[in-house]
């Protein structure tokens, strides 16, 4: 019942900024009228058009926060996902020992033995920001916890970011366009994925922080203000704290400036909103711990001072121009141009050997996979093994973006919408190579739709006014005058919809005449054009409700399943947890693959050694070579490495697909990648991933098999895996260095304790005969123990 | 100690023990009682012990007696979690008084023994005999032997008592009933009068026993219920007079029993969960009052998901699953909590409320070795009492929440050893007025209010620091402009206003056909539209002059000969109109005329309200 009531608001909402204006031109002669001898009409219908745009975007903020409430609705107020975790234990800590501690939190409950800096590592805006909530709140002694605060940050996020987005847009194109795409991005999904409540992560800040920044910039560039330009190079600041996606904002803003200089756009006012805001940018960035140097160092930030260089020499280029005469001026153009040339070109050397000298050329990893998608594949498989590094498929844009796909606009060109252009054409290809991306492009999506959606509604309703009144000009033939002043009074209104079309140059009203006739639409298809305008509006809701409500909310640790019995629940992880949490000593040690690293730490609150911040390669394969190893060379990785318990994700009981098998192949590949004598091939059957009858020994003696399906047979006799659906290759077996201490009601996670090592025995060697394992895992063995790293 | 058990080591204190006592015996410290039966019955079913004696007391001496003594060795009382003495008419069911209970020290008593005293309301005459019911409490007193145990096995547990009710004055017939909760009994101290039928083991009767008589037994029994002990329980029962009673009990069980070792295999549990993990407990029940409402379960890391709940008119009962099932030495921690409807808690007498409510926790047979019962009274809460059926360590606290400014007094009571038998009501005293309850809202509404009223003297009041700097002129020259430009507006819907009164005119025209009213009009319009000019003329001067206006100018100055323009076309239509109608021409040769100029007109009038519209949006 909760869904489906909770659904209807949304509809309205959507509708809210179309119908109150059609109310309000309808409404408008009158008090016109009434007024117009006064002079006040215009001064009151300001004061209620900003009354009611204030309350449309109160709606419309109140519908980002609401629509994202559906997760707390059909589950609970809790924490979702894997990365959601490690911020929720940074400002737990954050909340408990204040922020100078947390500068200076050395974590050593994570990856083990090395551990990590946490305040030099981490982006700090959402904790800080998710900190200070809660310590205004609780300083007004309003008793939230950390968690609930937590929970519901992204909601009041992604309601910021929406009013954001109205506020950019209103600077590109006018207050209609503004709220049409404040009310679509309040709920595109592609954000929404990223934001409900409890989807704790940098992108639900990070986004309204881009947008912000981008709204800055854009009104910075509309009226010359250093103090916008201040305020923008802050917001930066805000954006850098917040999320690594801030080299978008660095790389696009220089890429527009570039872009005006070269169409001779160049002005004052580009010249203020672009150099404060890399200078004090800069600086301000540079405070960050994370990014430190790497603000002047690496090469993501080397296009911004690229184009500031450029910009001061453009700027000095208009200057001379205004100072000397044509003739003097083109000599001293030359001049300057030779000595430039060969400054620049002995710059530009100096530049390339250093950045040619770098193996990578200056650039992140992650960055370097974004301009070269194969990159990642070919040498980081890291990178490329995390599911939200995958390239998007097309039904995922569909599913994202839904309608918003398919409008775009063409706008007279400003500097603004040029800039809106280019943000869109940069993010539709990022998020061509990286579904995380996605996230990008929605704001971008989002405003252009906007204002074209916007730009359509005035269109066809303006047409619809305008074929009425001919109409009854035709009807209406001795009284033309009367028809006349019906039409003066008539035409007020639509303008308010015209109004929206101007640029801030503004053309002359002559032009909007003849623009206005010419779009002119017969009243039929006029009338048609908006009844599929509000469809395809009343489609996009229902898509977005529905995936708000159905495809984005669950928390992934808990799962729900609908059978003819009711709904069932699987809450194993936390049961997992839980018990690891109470049952084992609180300095044991946890390995498991790196997805479950801050999961396990902030809700077992045990030691791990690698976890999903994947700083150290070299770790994780370490991991992943045990895993991959066979019983005895995995204890004794294990073993050297303090590890206590060794805990697996098993979906084979229930069907739970992205259990550690299906993961296996990249644990291989990792391991392989700095441990030789793990080979892939070893783990394949005729280039085919399977642990069925067919599966290679190697794969069957693996440490992960034998940990997911140990005594695994004996539920069902048969072995019969219901993820992969076929019985498993190798059914009985004994462990001889773990034992099972904990698994969970559906199996979905296993929990094994390393036996502690055997007593030894003298003469037991000579004893042991020597056929009891097979020639080939003896000589894996020998193998095995020398490459074990940690010896 | 027939039996060849292997916590001998542990009974071996006993035995010196005993060696002890009989020394003691000696001692003059008692009064001439005869106990002339004792029946003990003990109760294993559960881990916690209970244990009713009903004694028939005579005085054989001379003097009246007003107390009874009961004594237990030193080992049995540190574990003794409560007692209770009822004297009772002799009959089962008969009516029974409470007795109140006090440690004594008499003189000369053997310090392994502790003694406690009944006190009788009135003295025991001579010769007269009274029936005695003493209820005991014990906890830990199962202790599990082997003390690990696999997921498979059950739970063996040893108990120790003596065979021979312990008490200072002779017994003439006693006997001692213990009940076990069924399943295998391995063994018991063996005895002639030793009996098992059942699951019940009997011991006597024996006959005239001297006082201190002790004889050691032991039984080692099976015992699988849950032994649930919770290591802490903080229970806060927060009142608000807006009519809810709010309770939290914050829980960290554990399984006291014997304890798991070797692997916990699910597949085992799964498949014989009642062979292959016996010992285990899977869920608890709470039986919570009636009306309880808002129940929540869960963890530090969410909702716990399993839990089940009935509710009828007399009780509300919860059965919460923990996240795992419990094994020996197992633990996990949860919050329970509900709230109350408020009337059925907080009542009001002579000037003071008071809140009335049970003490101890509404699980079943769960002891709580530490509980902590904070009582959270409203803001402005006055002269706090406290008064509890049984002693326990008491402090106050403040706590903040919602908004409070001074706190709320928070009455904390501990105590250790909490069993079932503790859930009594316990009364807590406060003066609190209803005026009170209105500080909240009252500060919300003056926060808010002060909020907005900020907000409008901010807009409304000049805030520049500078008043010389060239940006603060700036604006007001813009300010400037913007009401010049407004009052220019006013004038042009005003010129518009006359040339709708002309049209109007026009129309009248063609509907009476009095030329002379239609003049008239004119010349109205006439004299109106030099004035405007005239009013317009100083603003426009003003408008020029200023070097905000650079934007605006061009167009007002575009606005101003449009109008005129317009001015001048409908001035020649309205006397071409007339013109017509003095020469009686028909109405198609003037629609002929004036077409042209119409549209003109139109497109005129089109302009100047575009052009005003973008006027007014500057």
């Amino acid at each position: 019942l909760k869904e489906t009531s909770a659904s209807p608001p949304p509809l309205l909402f959507l509708l809210s900024p179309h119908p109150p204006e059609l109310c309000f031109s309808a409404a408008m002669p009158q008090t016109q009228s009434s007024t117009a001898a006064s002079g006040g009409g215009g001064r009151l219908r300001d004061a209620f058009g900003g009354v009611l745009c204030a309350f449309t975007l109160l709606l419309i903020g109140l519908l980002a926060f609401s629509i994202r409430l559906f997760s707390v609705i059909k589950y609970e107020s809790v924490i979702h996902e894997f990365d959601p975790y490690f911020n929720y234990r940074v400002t737990q800590f954050l909340s408990k020992n204040g922020v100078y501690e947390f500068w200076n939190w050395f974590d050593d409950r994570t990856w083990y033995p090395l551990g990590r800096v946490i305040g030099g590592t981490v982006y700090p805006g959402l904790t800080l920001t998710a900190g200070t909530i809660w310590w205004l709140l609780n300083s007004l002694n309003i008793p939230l916890s950390v968690e609930t605060v937590c929970v519901f940050t992204a909601p009041i996020f992604s309601a910021n970011a929406s009013w954001a987005t109205y506020l950019l847009t209103k600077e590109a194109r006018g207050p209609g366009a503004g709220l049409m795409a404040a009310a679509i991005l309040a709920m595109v999904p592609s954000y929404i994925s990223r934001s409900v409540a409890g989807s704790y992560d940098n992108e639900a800040v990070a986004i309204f922080a881009l947008i912000f920044t981008f709204y800055l910039y854009v009104k910075t560039l509309n009226t010359g203000s250093l103090f916008y330009a201040a305020l923008n190079s802050l917001s930066y600041f805000y954006m850098v704290c917040s999320w690594g996606g801030y080299t978008f904002i660095i790389n696009l803003i220089p890429m527009h400036v570039l872009l005006c200089i070269v169409t001779g756009r160049y002005s004052s006012r580009l010249y203020i909103a672009y150099a404060p805001l890399i200078v004090l940018g800069t600086l301000l960035a540079a405070l960050v711990p994370v990014v430190g140097f790497n603000a002047v160092m690496t090469s993501e930030h080397f296009a911004s001072f690229l184009v500031f260089i450029i910009l001061h020499v453009v700027a000095m280029v208009y200057y001379i121009k205004g100072l000397l005469t044509p003739r003097l001026f083109k000599v001293a153009m030359t001049f300057v141009i030779t000595v430039g040339l060969a400054v620049c070109f002995a710059v530009a050397a100096v530049l390339i050997a250093l950045v040619a000298s770098s193996p990578t050329k200056g650039w992140s990893g992650r960055s370097l996979s974004l301009l070269d998608p194969t990159y990642a594949s070919k040498y980081i498989p890291i990178i490329a093994s995390v599911s939200e590094h995958q390239p998007p498929t097309w039904p995922s844009y569909f599913m994202d973006i839904n309608v918003l796909a398919f409008l775009s606009c063409f706008l007279p060109l400003s500097d603004a919408s040029s800039f809106l252009v280019l943000y869109l054409v940069t993010s539709v290809y990022f998020s061509g190579v990286m579904v995380r991306l996605m996230l990008v492009l929605a704001p971008a999506a989002c405003i252009l739709s906007g204002i074209a959606l916007s730009g359509a509604f005035s269109v066809l309703t303006r047409s619809m006014k305008f074929q009425r009144q001919t109409s009854e000009n035709a009807g209406d033939g001795s009284s033309n005058a009367l028809a006349n002043s019906e039409t003066a009074s008539k035409e007020k209104p639509s303008k308010k919809n015209r109004k929206r079309d101007k640029d801030s140059e503004g053309s002359s009203p002559a032009d909007h005449m003849t623009e206005e006739k010419l779009l002119v639409l017969p009243c039929g298809p006029a009338a048609v054009g908006i009844m599929l305008l509000i469809i395809l509006s009343g489609f996009y809701v229902i898509h977005c409700v529905w995936a708000a409500a159905e495809a984005y909310s669950a928390p992934s640790i808990v799962l729900t399943s609908r059978s003819h019995d009711g709904l069932h629940v699987f809450d194993d992880f936390r049961e997992a947890y839980g018990w690891m949490r109470h049952n084992t000593d609180v300095d044991d040690k946890v390995a498991s693959w790196w997805d479950y690293g801050y999961q396990t730490t902030a809700m077992a609150n045990r030691t791990v050694l690698v976890d999903n911040n994947t700083w150290n390669n070299t770790h994780i394969a370490t991991v992943g070579t045990a895993m991959a190893s066979p019983e005895k060379e995995a204890w004794e990785i294990f073993s050297s490495l303090d590890v206590k318990y060794v805990l697996v994700v098993f979906g084979g009981l229930i069907g739970y697909p992205s259990d550690d098998i299906n993961k296996f192949l990249w644990m291989v590949r990792i391991g392989g990648g700095v441990f030789p004598h793990i080979k892939e091939a070893d783990y394949l059957r005729d280039g085919n991933y399977c642990v069925d009858a067919h599966g290679t020994p190697t794969m069957l003696n693996s440490l992960m098999y034998k940990l997911c399906y140990y005594r695994f047979v004996e539920t069902d006799g048969k072995g019969f895996d219901r993820v992969r659906r076929y019985e498993i290759g190798k059914k009985h077996f004994k462990l001889t260095h773990f034992e099972e201490v904990f698994t969970t009601h559906h199996w979905m996670v296993r929990v094994y304790k390393l036996k502690p090592q055997k007593n030894r025995v003298r003469g037991k060697l000579k004893l042991k005969p020597a056929g009891r394992s097979s020639s080939k895992a003896n000589s894996m063995r020998k193998i095995g123990g020398k490459k074990n790293p940690w010896q | 100690m027939a039996t060849a058990l292997p916590p001998l080591r542990r009974a071996t204190p006993l035995l010196l023990f005993l060696v002890v006592v009989a020394g003691a015996l000696a001692s003059p410290a008692r009064a001439d009682l005869v106990i002339s039966r004792a029946d003990r019955r003990v109760d294993l079913t559960s881990h916690i012990v209970r244990a009713v004696t009903s004694l028939k007391v005579e005085n054989a001496g001379q003097d009246p007696v007003s107390q009874v003594l009961l004594a237990f060795p030193n080992i049995q009382a540190k574990n003794l979690a409560a007692i209770r003495a009822f004297r009772t008419e002799g009959k089962v069911k008969g009516p029974s008084t409470v007795l109140p209970v006090e440690v004594v020290q008499p003189s000369g008593a053997p310090p392994e023994l502790m003694f406690f005293s009944a006190l009788l309301p009135k003295p025991l005459e001579k010769g007269k005999t009274l029936h005695l019911e003493v209820l005991t409490v014990f906890t830990h007193s199962l202790q599990p032997f082997p003390e690990e145990i696999t997921q498979a096995e059950a739970q063996l547990v040893v108990y120790q008592d003596s065979a021979h009710y312990l008490s200072p004055y002779p017994v003439k017939v006693q006997t001692l009933t213990i009940r076990l909760p069924g399943g295998r009994v391995e063994s018991y101290t063996k005895h002639p009068k030793a009996k098992l039928v059942d699951s019940e083991l009997r011991y006597g009767p024996f006959e005239d026993l001297p006082p201190f008589s002790y004889l050691p037994v032991i039984v080692h029994f099976e015992n699988n219920n849950p032994f649930a002990v919770a290591k802490e329980v903080i229970r806060e029962i927060e009142i608000s007079h807006w009519g809810n009673v709010q309770i939290t009990e914050h829980y960290n069980i554990a399984h006291g029993g014997a304890r798991l070792k070797g692997e916990f295999s699910r597949i085992d549990y799964q498949s014989r969960p009642y062979v292959r993990g016996v010992s285990s407990f899977r869920h608890l029940i709470a039986r919570l009052p009636p009306r309880a409402h808002s129940i929540y379960y869960r963890d530090e890391i969410g909702n716990i998901s399993t839990s089940h709940l009935w509710s009828d008119s007399k009780k509300t009962q919860l059965e919460i699953e923990p996240r795992f099932p419990l094994f020996g030495g197992w633990q996990t921690t949860f919050t329970v909590g509900y709230g109350l409807p408020l009337q059925d808690f907080v009542f009001y007498s002579d000037g003071k409320r008071f809140l009335n409510i049970t003490f101890g926790s509404p699980m079943e047979e769960i002891l709580i070795e530490k509980l902590i019962v904070k009582v959270v009274l409203p803001e402005g809460s006055k002269d706090i009492e406290v008064s509890a059926p049984f002693p326990t360590k008491q402090w106050q606290e403040v706590k903040y929440s919602h908004l409070d400014i001074v706190g709320r007094p928070v009455v904390v009571l501990e105590k250790p050893d909490v069993i079932p038998e503790h859930n009594l009501y316990f009364q807590v005293y406060y003066k609190f007025n209803n005026i009170s309850l209105l500080r909240e809202p009252l500060m919300l509404i003056t926060g808010f209010f002060l909020l907005f009223g900020a907000c409008i003297v901010y807009m409304r009041t000049d805030m520049s620091i500078s008043k010389s700097s060239p940006s603060y002129l700036a604006k007001l020259q813009w300010d400037e402009v913007q009401a010049t430009v407004q009052k220019i507006q006013g004038i042009f819907e005003q010129c518009l206003a006359v040339h709708d009164k002309l049209e109007a005119s026009l129309r009248d025209l063609s509907r009476t056909g009095d030329i002379q009213i239609c003049k008239a009009a004119r010349k109205a319009a006439d004299a109106q539209f030099k004035e405007l000019s005239k009013d317009l003329k100083p603003l426009l001067t003003s408008l020029q002059s200023s070097p905000q206006s650079y934007q605006i100018w061009p167009k007002v100055d575009d606005l101003i000969t449009k109008e005129r323009e317009m001015q001048e076309k409908l001035m020649t239509r309205h006397s071409t109109v007339v013109d017509c109608f003095e020469k009686k021409l028909r109405g198609q040769d003037v629609e002929n005329r004036i077409v042209l100029q119409r549209q003109k007109i139109a497109a005129l009038r089109q302009e100047v309200e575009s052009l005003l519209e973008y006027i007014s949006d500057i």
